[in-house]
């Protein structure tokens, strides 16, 4: 099988290339995308660079452009995207490329950071813990379950074109885990930290955040859900 | 928070809300204007201008005028800060996207009132 590469080193490169690798896939076996890149760097390059950790879909280490689709490569069988013979590997898009497939987060870190991703809740601490009915836990299905990837975030077009003023559906499905918490009393502050053009308004809907998802969430909803929110309060 | 001037409330909700009654608005006039020529198959210039001489027709397109200047500045004032940013174009975009913004409310502010004029004119 035809592997293309994206590669850049920042240090000897003046631009970035696409380098092609001939890997012979073992008879029998349904490889993931991180296997075969295993087996280059192995093999054939060991200066190929890419991140991974836990190579089950858990770390979120390995989000990387796979045939055009950003998927995580540790969990992605390379029957389901390979076309005519060919794997096409390039880097989250829209995120510096520090080298390779490795890529500089810290603009969906600071989104992330600022919709303040934790309970905030300003009642005195109860002597064993806050109680929320089996309800209330239900509502935070499908939003606690983010590992932050980025995968949705970098399909976004409105996340390429502002990423530091659209807070993009990673942060949003977080920022609305939060608003939708019984036990977070920050709600209205955390609400008007939102309502501004750019931070939920730029999500135009076209949910590339839902198809691209590697844990199956539902940014787009979320964001509506968040939509609603403000729209009850403002209205 | 994101602070910007140039939107058309300086808030989100307000602007998303804005885009979505107007896109209403103009919808009604469309179809009912449609309707009308569909229905007159022998439409002539007495009841063309009959129709757009009745005030309630009048308060209608205007309506729809201000809903088509509020839609399209809220639409052009989203393509300028999508693309018109220096991610894009580098040190000069403010100054591009200011021209641009410009430019573009003050083509929609004179199709507002030339069409005013047009409209009571008739």
């Amino acid at each position: 099988m035809l592997v293309s590469i994206y590669r850049y080193n920042p240090e000897t490169d003046t631009a970035p290339r696409m380098q092609d690798y001939q890997v012979d896939l073992p008879e029998g076996k349904d490889l993931m995308v991180l296997d075969v890149l295993q087996l280059v760097k192995d093999q054939q390059d060991v200066t190929l660079s890419y991140r991974r950790s836990c190579r089950e879909g858990v770390c979120g280490s390995d989000g990387m452009n796979i045939n055009g689709v950003n998927g995580l490569a540790c969990i992605t069988h390379v029957s389901s995207v390979v076309k005519n013979g060919k794997l096409v590997l390039r880097p989250l898009p829209g995120l510096p490329v520090i080298r390779d497939l490795v890529v500089d987060m810290s603009a969906f870190y600071a989104q992330y950071e600022r919709v303040k991703p934790y309970l905030q809740n300003d009642e005195p601490p109860p002597a064993i813990e806050r109680l929320q009915s089996p309800e209330d836990r239900a509502k935070l299905d499908g939003l606690y379950e983010c590992i932050l990837c980025a995968c949705c975030s970098t399909s976004c077009p409105s996340f390429w074109w502002n990423p530091d003023k659209f807070v993009g559906p990673a942060g949003l499905l977080q920022a609305y885990r939060f608003l939708a918490d019984s036990r977070d009393t920050h709600t209205q502050q955390r609400l008007s930290d939102l309502e501004d053009p750019f931070s939920v308004f730029r999500c135009r809907g076209i949910m590339n955040c839902v198809s691209v998802c590697p844990k199956h969430l539902n940014p787009t909803r979320a964001i509506g859900h968040i939509r609603d929110m403000l729209l009850e309060r403002g209205v | 928070m994101v602070t910007n001037i140039t939107s058309l409330g300086r808030n989100g909700l307000y602007d998303w809300l804005l885009q979505r009654v107007s896109a209403v608005v103009l919808l009604a006039w469309l179809l009912f204007v449609g309707g009308f020529v569909a229905t007159h198959g022998d439409l002539n210039f007495n009841q063309w201008q009959g129709l757009f001489a009745q005030t309630w027709m009048r308060v209608f397109t205007l309506a729809a005028l201000l809903s088509l200047f509020v839609h399209a500045w809220v639409g052009m004032w989203t393509v300028a800060t999508d693309y018109l940013t220096p991610l894009a174009l580098g040190g000069a975009a403010t100054w591009v996207r200011l021209g641009f913004q410009l430019i573009s409310f003050a083509v929609l502010i004179t199709y507002v009132v030339w069409a005013v004029q047009i409209l009571w004119g008739i």
